[in-house]
C-alpha cells in the first residue's frame, strides 16, 4: 500500500504538487491521471526519494521509501524509459539491476522472458532500442526483484495497443496476486482500460478520486441537441445540473429523466446516452481545463 | 471547490491473503556489492571500455618510444615511468570524472539512486571503485615499465637500471591520486561530463600556464605561485625534492583548490533533486 499525506512541493514561487492526499490500495491498479505537467511525476519522484517535498510525507507498506534495506526488493519503479544508458545492452542494465539488489544472474533472463524482450534484442545497445522495447526494458527493472508494490511513471508511453493490452494484463495480474500498482498517464484511455481506482490530478491539485465504477456511474447522461440552451433551461427547473459541451450537454441525471425533460420541452434530441467512457472523458477533460494549458482556449 | 461533490473514497480492497505471498528476508546491500557493481559500469560501455584499455595502450606505447628514442644512458627504470605516468596523469582523472558524470549525462542516476536511496554510499563507492582503477592502473603501468627496462637494455646491452625508491613511487602514487581525486571533485561539481572535462583541462593546463606566465613576468608573484598553483605543487611530487615548505604548499593548494570545492560538490549532490 502506498499512501501519500498531505503532500507539497514548491519550486520557488510556483507550487508544482499543492497539498496531495490519497492511497494506492494492496490488490488494486491505481490510475495517476492528469495532464502533462500536473504534478504526477514530481509526485513519484517524491514517493522514491529522488526529490525532497516541502511538506508532507509518503509511506510505502508502512514505511518511509528510504528506511527500505534493499528498496529494489520491495519496491520496482519506472520513472522513465529513456533514462537508460544508451551505450549499455538491455542485458547489461538488467544484470546491473540484479547485482545491486543481489540476485541470481539466472532471474536476468526470466525476467527478460517474462517481458517480451528476445534474447537478441536484450544484446542490442539501448540507443538501438524502441520507446517501446525502452519501456520493456524499465519494468524489467522494475520487476526482476519480484516487488510488492510498483510504481511506474506513463508505462503505456510508446506502446502499441497490443503492448497496452499486455501491460493490463501483467498489471491485472501483479495486483491480483497481492501487489499494489500506482502507475500515470495523461491518457484517460489507458488508465481506463489499465486501472481499478483512479486519482485524477490537475495543477498540483487533486480534483478527483474514487473507484473507476464511482467515477463512471458520477459521469451521468450525455444528451445533443440543436437548442442545448433550452434544454439546459428545463432541465434547470427539475432541478437538474448541467454542464454544456460541444454540441450538447452532460447531465448529473439517468437518460430516461433527461429524455422525459426533453419531451415535455419540445426539444428534439440527436443523441442520448448514458455517459460512461465518454463520460469520464468529459469530465476528466472538465476537471482539468480550468488547470490545463488547453483551458485558455476552450 | 464545485470539484469536491466528485471526491469518493476508494472502494475497499477486497482482502488479500497475505499467505499468497512466500514472506521473505531483504537484506541490506553490503558496500563491497555497491563498490562492484561502480567497478562494472566503469567498463561495461564502449567510452568506458577504451578508457580502460587506453590505460594499457598508452603503457605500451610511451615504453615502446622510450626504447626506440631514448639514448641508451636514458634506459632506466625512472625514464620507463615518467614516460608512462605523464599521459596516466591525464587518463587517470577523465576516468574519475566520467564515473560520477555518466549517471547524470545519461540519467542513469534515476535507476541508481532509486534501487540505492542513499546517495553517500553511492558516491563513497564510486570513489573507492574510481581509487581503485588508479592505483592497479599505476601498478600495471610499473610492471609495463620494468618490462620496458629489462627489454631496453636487452637490446642495448647494458645493465638494467632501477633507479625508483620505494618512496618516490609513494609520491607518484600519491600524486595521481591527488589528480584523480580532482577529476572527481569537478565530476561532482559539475554533473555533466562536458562541462567537468572542460573544467579539467582548465584546471590542468589552462591555469598552469598562465599562473607561470604570470610568475615569469611580475616579480612579486613569483614567490607567491607555489602557494597559488595547485598544479605546481602537484608536480613537485613527481620531482621527488619535497620539504616541509612544499607540504605546506600542497596542502594549502589542494584545500582551496580541491578539498572545499569537493566539500561544496558534494553537499549539493546529496541534496539535489535527480530528474
Amino acid at each position: 500500500m502506498i499512501s501519500v499525506e498531505h503532500l507539497t512541493k514548491h519550486y520557488g514561487h510556483f507550487t508544482a504538487v499543492d497539498n496531495v492526499s490519497f492511497t494506492a490500495a494492496t490488490g488494486r491498479v491505481t490510475g495517476f491521471l492528469g495532464p502533462n505537467g500536473a504534478g504526477k511525476s514530481t509526485t513519484m519522484r517524491i514517493m522514491v526519494g529522488l526529490t525532497r517535498p516541502s511538506t508532507g510525507h509518503v509511506t510505502i507498506s508502512g514505511s518511509d521509501y528510504r528506511e527500505l534495506v534493499n528498496p529494489g526488493l520491495e519496491v520496482g519503479v519506472l520513472l522513465d524509459a529513456s533514462a537508460q544508458h544508451a551505450g549499455r545492452s538491455g542485458r547489461e542494465i538488467l544484470a546491473i539491476a540484479a547485482q545491486t539488489m543481489g540476485l541470481p544472474r539466472s532471474r536476468v533472463s526470466e525476467t527478460l522472458a517474462r517481458v517480451g524482450l528476445t534474447e537478441s534484442e536484450a544484446e542490442r545497445r539501448v540507443r538501438n532500442y524502441s520507446l517501446g522495447m525502452r519501456q520493456r526494458l524499465g519494468l524489467a527493472t522494475a520487476l526482476i526483484g519480484d516487488p510488492q508494490v510498483l510504481i511506474l511513471d506513463e508505462p503505456a508511453n510508446g506502446l502499441d495497443p497490443a503492448g497496452i493490452r499486455w501491460m493490463r494484463d501483467l498489471l491485472r495480474g501483479f495486483a491480483d496476486a497481492g501487489g499494489t500498482v500506482l502507475l500515470s498517464s495523461h491518457l484517460l484511455h489507458e488508465i481506463e482500460v489499465i486501472a481499478d481506482d483512479i486519482v485524477v490530478i490537475g495543477q498540483g491539485r487533486i480534483v478527483a478520486q474514487g473507484s473507476k465504477s464511482e467515477l463512471l456511474a458520477a459521469a451521468g447522461t450525455l444528451v445533443r441537441t440543436a437548442d442545448p440552451e433550452r434544454l439546459a433551461r428545463a432541465l434547470a427547473e427539475a432541478s437538474v445540473t448541467t454542464t454544456p459541451i460541444d454540441g450538447g450537454l452532460r447531465v448529473d441525471a439517468d437518460p430516461e429523466l433527461v429524455g422525459e425533460t426533453a419531451h415535455r420541452a419540445g426539444v428534439a434530441l440527436r443523441e442520448l446516452r448514458a455517459a460512461d467512457g465518454a463520460g469520464l472523458e468529459e469530465m476528466f477533460l472538465e476537471l482539468t481545463a480550468e488547470t490545463a494549458r488547453e483551458g485558455a482556449a476552450a | 471547490m464545485s470539484t469536491t461533490t466528485l471526491t469518493t473514497t476508494p472502494a475497499p480492497s477486497t482482502p488479500v491473503d497475505a499467505s499468497t505471498r512466500p514472506a521473505r528476508v531483504v537484506r541490506p546491500i553490503p558496500t563491497t556489492r555497491l563498490v562492484g557493481v561502480e567497478l562494472r559500469k566503469m567498463f561495461d560501455t564502449r567510452a568506458g571500455f577504451w578508457m580502460m584499455a587506453s590505460v594499457g595502450i598508452v603503457s605500451v606505447l610511451a615504453t615502446a618510444a622510450v626504447i626506440i628514442w631514448a639514448p641508451d644512458e636514458a634506459i632506466t627504470q625512472n625514464t620507463f615511468s615518467t614516460a608512462i605516468g605523464m599521459p596516466l596523469s591525464v587518463v587517470l582523472p577523465i576516468i574519475a570524472i566520467m564515473s560520477i558524470t555518466g549517471e547524470y549525462s545519461q540519467r542513469t542516476g534515476l535507476t541508481t539512486y532509486t534501487l540505492v536511496p542513499w546517495r553517500g554510499r553511492v558516491i563513497a563507492s564510486k570513489l573507492v571503485a574510481t581509487l581503485l582503477v588508479g592505483v592497479v592502473s599505476m601498478l600495471l603501468a610499473l610492471a609495463v615499465g620494468a618490462l620496458g627496462n629489462l627489454l631496453g637494455s636487452a637490446v642495448t646491452g647494458l645493465d638494467a637500471t632501477w633507479d625508483i625508491t620505494l618512496a618516490q613511487l609513494g609520491l607518484i602514487v600519491l600524486a595521481n591520486i591527488l589528480g584523480m581525486l580532482m577529476g572527481f571533485m569537478l565530476g561532482v561539481l559539475f554533473r555533466s561530463t562536458p562541462g567537468a572535462i572542460v573544467g579539467y583541462f582548465v584546471y590542468s593546463f589552462v591555469l598552469p600556464v598562465a599562473l607561470g606566465t604570470l610568475a615569469a613576468f611580475q616579480e612579486w608573484f613569483r614567490d607567491l605561485q607555489p602557494w597559488v598553483d595547485v598544479q605546481f605543487a602537484i608536480t613537485r611530487l613527481f620531482d621527488n625534492s619535497m620539504t616541509a615548505e612544499y607540504w605546506q604548499q600542497l596542502a594549502v593548494t589542494t584545500l582551496v583548490w580541491l578539498w572545499i570545492p569537493l566539500a561544496v560538490g558534494l553537499r549539493a549532490i546529496l541534496r539535489a533533486e535527480v530528474k
